[in-house]
């Protein structure tokens, strides 16, 4: 009854800080603190309603629990991160984007190319494609190679739609004073075209960056060896051992967070002339 | 439309060249095998034939995949559980629940973002937040804990569907009741519209084309999430299940079937919103 006391009270008091906050002037420090509290207030509730309740730890461990299960096992969860993140979702996402890229350079230089292969593209990325999933596991073996195929396969089409959208993004008035300029192909993709198909280009890195981690972890649940984020999961729910898993989530979230934001950072670096990027200082 | 045509069917047709070749060359090895054992010499026609009409290949044959279909579709009654559109029916049902809770969810936490500015500071960053973690991954807990409390069938796979599909159409309503300019809702206020009033005649119809397009995003997802919350289960019946039962047996070719399905179905539902979105905008003068 007290901790349920306790929820409602922090509750409560997350709400109304929150509000008080809304009405300050907007600044920087606002706006970052209100999604803040937003979410303390979330865990907070989280873990007075599981101890309140008395809920089974085995159905929803408290937010602590799952605390001191991550603080006690970084050596499992590193050594399952390697295997998940770094070789199957990174080196698929690395080799799937830069397949697309070049795809999509061809799609550009031959009209007839783009119009074929766009169309498909777009219905392509509307599949569940992983599906595939259990194929590549059949293909190329239950190691990380296989993961990374995938999430090959699973980036490589929105990596290409968005790619070749950019590339027609520059003005025919820029190409044209490109053209007066007597500059060739090439000249014209570096400095004009690349540039502009920016933006576009890192939409669809970043879209491709969660499908990566998606698509490796899932993979593992058709066969993996032992050791695996998906693995861990998917064996740790058959054991109730349900904090190792929300750990594992917490790991997840950590890294593909990371991952969206280091996209988000480099866009911004190299974009900073775009009017979405621009007055963000 | 028509000047993509042959373009189109040239890199359709190029996929299927590619697909034989390869059902070739990933074949090959068990072909050989097999007829080393028997003391044959396999010549080149012969070859290509045993290829793409294995049992258990690594690459089914486009042909055999579609006499799968054919036979699992057309030849089996809908009721069995031999019958594919049985299990596409099962996942249909789950991807159409959660996407329609995903959009009921999207749409009314749109609405608290567009008219609280609390709620503007504090939800929508953790709405971002909320997809990049990998929610496919722990679909396996969230059937298990689901079940445990009472919860099976239909109802886990759409939740895993709903979380999906909710999140486009957030960042698409969002943007939608956003989209009218400032000079569109003095218009308004110098008619002395209603709060009420200014959403359903303004905010409301000016959105629609933002929600179809989001709609679309979030039924491709919604079936990804059915598909995904079937592969715990058990692998008991729907598209999923017929997937992990095909991995575990080794059966190329169920896999490859229950995959075009999945195709197939995914299509069909995005281009049903299509075409509602295509009527609703002409009734609506946009389109």
């Amino acid at each position: 009854m007290m901790w349920l006391v306790l929820g409602i009270t922090g509750w409560g008091a997350g709400w109304a800080l929150n509000v008080w906050l809304a009405r300050q002037h907007k600044s920087t420090a606002t706006s970052l603190a209100v999604p803040v509290i937003f979410g303390l207030t979330l865990i907070v509730i989280w873990e007075c309603l599981v101890r309140g309740l008395g809920i089974s730890p085995v159905l929803l461990p408290p937010p602590t629990a799952i605390g001191a299960r991550f603080a006690a096992s970084t050596g499992l969860l590193w050594e399952d991160f390697v295997q998940t993140v770094i070789k199957g979702a990174l080196s698929g996402y690395v080799l799937g984007c830069l397949a697309a890229f070049g795809v999509a350079l061809l799609a550009d230089r031959f009209v007839f190319l783009r119009r074929g292969l766009l169309p498909v593209g777009n219905f392509v990325a509307a599949l569940p494609i992983i599906g595939l999933a259990p194929i590549m596991v059949m293909w190329f073996g239950f190691d990380w190679q296989s993961k990374a195929a995938i999430v090959v396969v699973m980036v490589f089409f929105p990596m290409l739609v968005n790619t070749v959208e950019g590339l027609l993004a520059a003005e025919t008035m820029q190409r044209d004073l490109m053209r007066t300029y007597a500059a060739g192909y090439w000249t014209t993709l570096f400095k004009l075209r690349l540039p502009a198909a920016m933006p576009f280009i890192f939409n669809g890195l970043k879209i491709a960056s969660t499908l990566a981690l998606i698509g490796a972890i899932v993979a593992e649940f058709f066969g993996s060896p032992i050791r695996g984020m998906g693995f861990r999961i998917s064996t740790s729910v058959g054991q109730l051992a349900l904090d190792l898993v929300w750990a594992e989530i917490l790991v997840a979230a950590i890294a593909g967070s990371a991952f969206y934001g280091a996209v988000a950072l480099i866009e911004r670096a190299v974009t900073f002339w775009h009017p979405s990027q621009r007055g963000r200082a | 439309m028509r000047r993509s045509l042959i373009p189109v069917l040239t890199v359709v047709g190029a996929i299927f060249v590619i697909w034989y070749a390869a059902a070739v060359l990933l074949n090959a090895p068990w072909a050989y095998d097999v007829a080393a054992r028997a003391d044959r010499v396999l010549t080149l026609p012969e070859l290509v034939a045993d290829t793409w009409a294995q049992e258990k290949p690594k690459l089914p044959a486009p042909h055999q995949v579609a006499v799968e279909l054919w036979d699992t579709v057309v030849d089996k009654n809908v009721t069995s559980k031999r019958s594919l559109v049985y299990h596409a029916w099962v996942t249909l049902s789950a991807t159409l629940l959660g996407f329609a809770m995903g959009t009921v969810l999207g749409f009314a936490l749109a609405l608290g973002i567009v008219y609280n500015r609390v709620m503007d500071m504090s939800v929508m960053p953790w709405v971002i937040a909320s997809q990049t973690i990998p929610i496919l991954a722990i679909a396996p807990m969230i059937i298990v804990v689901l079940n445990a409390v009472g919860l099976s069938g239909l109802l886990p796979k759409a939740m895993i569907s709903m979380y999906l599909s909710f999140f486009p159409i957030v960042v698409g309503m969002v943007k939608g009741l956003r989209s009218p300019d400032r000079m569109q809702l003095d218009q308004m206020r110098t008619w002395n519209a209603s709060g009420a009033q200014e959403f359903r005649k303004l905010r409301l119809p000016s959105s629609m084309p933002y929600l179809f397009t989001s709609m679309k995003i979030a039924m491709a997802a919604s079936l990804v999430g059915a598909i995904v919350g079937e592969l715990p289960t058990g692998a008991v019946a729907g598209l999923g299940a017929r997937l992990l039962a095909g991995s575990y047996y080794g059966q190329t070719i169920q896999i490859w079937s229950a995959l075009i399905m999945a195709a197939a179905l995914a299509a069909a539902a995005v281009a049903l919103i299509g075409l509602l979105q295509r009527v609703v905008l002409k009734r609506m003068g946009m389109a």
